[in-house]
């Protein structure tokens, strides 16, 4: 080993190759945008005719919350690349080279948190483009606030990309995977309030959206875009800022036990 | 110092004793090959060896590190080609080669140079921006060949090089490896399953068989063990004894419905050979010792060649557009 050195040029490595894999295929940069503008038009344009909420049309209201979902379902699908990596042996290439599982790890963390903000970039600049249109009446996306989306945007990243490796890291099959994580995705995204206040859930569900890390995410990012929000923005970033901390260890043992 | 030194190297999957206390030393410089059939423990070996998979019981040490110990200093010194393909299909060569120099932490100078030198090295250069996908079983088997070289390893595993590949492209491997060997002052490990080529190549062998060596020597010392050439004949009818009383006959056994002879000077005892035979003789072939003969002589088996389950080849056709 090369030490701190070696480490560094070993996720520089990993990266690279994440970005060229992402580079060329196309189709999953055009789906993992698409998909949420679906999400937005179609789900919230339909529903957006009868329903407003907080004074919000709903289609500005989910904004944030399809933000974040796009993050999320990306982010933890990019766990099936590891899955991949180890079918067509690639994995062997990477195990055997002279770098630390921690490394690889990050490595992993680092590309799949950048497909991620490359998303999220175009579905902000999307978000903008449709506000000035004026179909999405009341939001913010400006200069001011970037700074703290970006912040939350990355951090949820790391956090669902580290929760998409481990499941990756135990699966030895693309279906296996997918099966798994769409048990998880799921509720992440339901109990999140990305499509409604979580105020108006029944009482029995309030402590599953407290311990579900994405709520955060949905309502830091309402807070800078639409200006209202549950908590204070330094109490959401602070909760996601200590999960993906908590993940980023968790992924490392997963990957330190990882067999061939 | 010998490069590596295994002692009672031990793997057991469950139950299964894939390699039995595997007790080895190899010289810097040495071209040793580790042949057997079809699950004989090669691979397992070679993953040990390499540190991807952990001893049962026993170590080794390879270029004086330990592999359960050290296993980050074993990796930094060694270089592998998995008998599997695992280069990335939708990178181009040149893309897999920087992305292994960069895991190396080659410095981008020297990194640029070697690609250069190890394309030229395996006649890839002017297919360097290709996609995997497009190159042919052996243009990949190539590639990862020079990929494995690229960081100076001091020694070079080799997991069945060209298992799957058409006779040419194993030609060129051959041709490569065999240059590699002295130009690049590489300690180089081989498993085979193919007989020529560890005769090829190999300056020493050693036969396993079940997880166990059976035999370790220079390929012309195994062979010398047969004592002889190798009469085969196609009898009508086998009688006992029917060679019996032709002293120079080292040894008959009959497999298969042939029988095997092994005569010192076999061409020129061949009219006596016939003689006995009388007129039950079909066919009659002479050789001299091969390894396969080797083998037979110390498992009472024949290796059976192009058996492998390796996927160099067809595996580009099954994968490409499915990532
Ligand atoms: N992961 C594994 N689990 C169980 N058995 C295995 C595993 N890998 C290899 N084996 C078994 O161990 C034996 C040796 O395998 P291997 O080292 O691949 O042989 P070779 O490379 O000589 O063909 C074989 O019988 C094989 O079936
Ligand atoms: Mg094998």
């Amino acid at each position: 080993m090369n030490g701190l050195r070696g480490e560094l040029n070993g996720i520089l490595a990993i990266w690279y190759r994440e970005l060229k894999v992402f580079q060329r295929e196309k189709s999953r940069i055009v789906a993992s945008i698409a998909s949420p503008v679906l999400w937005l038009v179609i789900f919230g344009g339909g529903l957006g005719s009868s329903v407003s909420i907080e004074g919000m049309s709903y289609q500005t209201f989910i904004f944030p919350g399809i933000l974040a979902q796009s993050v999320l379902f990306s982010s933890i699908f990019f766990g099936v690349y590891i899955v991949w990596d180890r079918k067509i042996d690639f994995l062997k290439e990477v195990l055997v080279a002279p770098i630390t599982r921690s490394s690889m790890f990050m490595g992993k963390v680092v590309g799949g948190a950048t497909d991620s903000m490359i998303q999220s970039c175009v579905l902000l600049a999307i978000g903008a483009g449709m506000e000035k249109a004026g179909m999405l009446p009341g939001l913010h996306i400006g200069i001011g606030g970037m700074a703290w989306m970006l912040l939350i945007l990355l951090l949820t990243a790391i956090s669902m990309v580290s929760i998409g490796l481990i499941i990756g890291s135990y699966m030895e099959s693309p279906e296996g995977f997918q099966l798994i994580s769409s048990f998880l995705l799921f509720p992440l995204f339901f109990l999140s309030g990305a499509l409604f206040p979580i105020g108006r859930l029944p009482a029995w569900l309030a402590p599953l959206t407290i311990i579900d890390p994405l709520t955060y995410s949905v309502d830091g990012l309402r807070n800078v875009i639409l200006g209202s929000s549950q908590f204070h923005l330094a109490h959401d970033i602070g909760i996601i800022g200590t999960v993906s901390v908590l993940l980023i260890f968790a992924g490392t043992a997963a990957f330190e036990r990882m067999k061939l | 110092m010998p490069v590596i030194e295994t002692s009672g190297l031990t793997k057991k999957y469950g139950e299964f004793l894939a390699l039995d206390r595997l007790n080895l030393k190899v010289d810097e410089g040495e071209v040793l090959g580790l042949l057997g059939p079809n699950g004989a423990g090669k691979t397992t070996t070679l993953l040990m060896l390499t540190t991807l998979l952990k001893p049962t019981a026993g170590t080794a040490r390879v270029n004086g590190f330990d592999i359960i110990k050290e296993p980050g200093k074993v990796r930094q010194s060694i270089g592998i080609v998995f008998q599997d393909p695992s280069s990335d299909d939708i990178l181009t060569g040149y893309e897999n080669l920087k992305l292994h120099g960069m895991l190396y932490s080659m410095p981008p100078a020297l990194r640029e140079r070697r690609i250069g030198e190890v394309l030229e090295l395996v006649e890839l250069s002017d297919r360097k921006d290709s996609r995997v996908r497009q190159y042919s079983g052996g243009m990949r088997r190539r590639l990862e060949l020079a990929r494995g070289l690229m960081h100076h390893p001091r020694i070079l595993f080799l997991d069945e090089p060209t298992l799957g590949l058409d006779p040419q492209s194993r030609e060129y491997i051959w041709g490569y490896i065999h240059n590699l060997a002295r130009q690049e002052k590489v300690t180089v490990i081989i498993t085979s399953h193919y007989m020529e080529e560890v005769d090829r190549l190999c300056t020493r062998l050693a036969i396993i068989d079940e997880g166990a060596v059976v035999a370790l020597d220079t390929p012309a010392n195994l062979k010398r063990v047969i004592g002889g050439d190798v009469v085969s004949l196609r009898l009508r009818r086998n009688r006992d004894g029917m060679f019996s009383h032709l002293d120079f006959v080292r040894k008959a056994e009959t497999k298969g419905g042939m029988t095997y002879l092994t005569v010192v000077n076999a061409s020129e005892r061949l009219p006596e050979i016939l003689r006995a035979a009388g007129m039950d003789a079909v066919s009659v072939e002479v050789h001299s010792p091969t390894l396969n003969d080797v083998f037979f002589h110390y498992t009472g088996k024949e290796i059976r060649e192009g058996s492998g389950e390796g996927s160099w080849g067809e595996r580009s056709i099954t994968y490409s557009g499915k990532r």
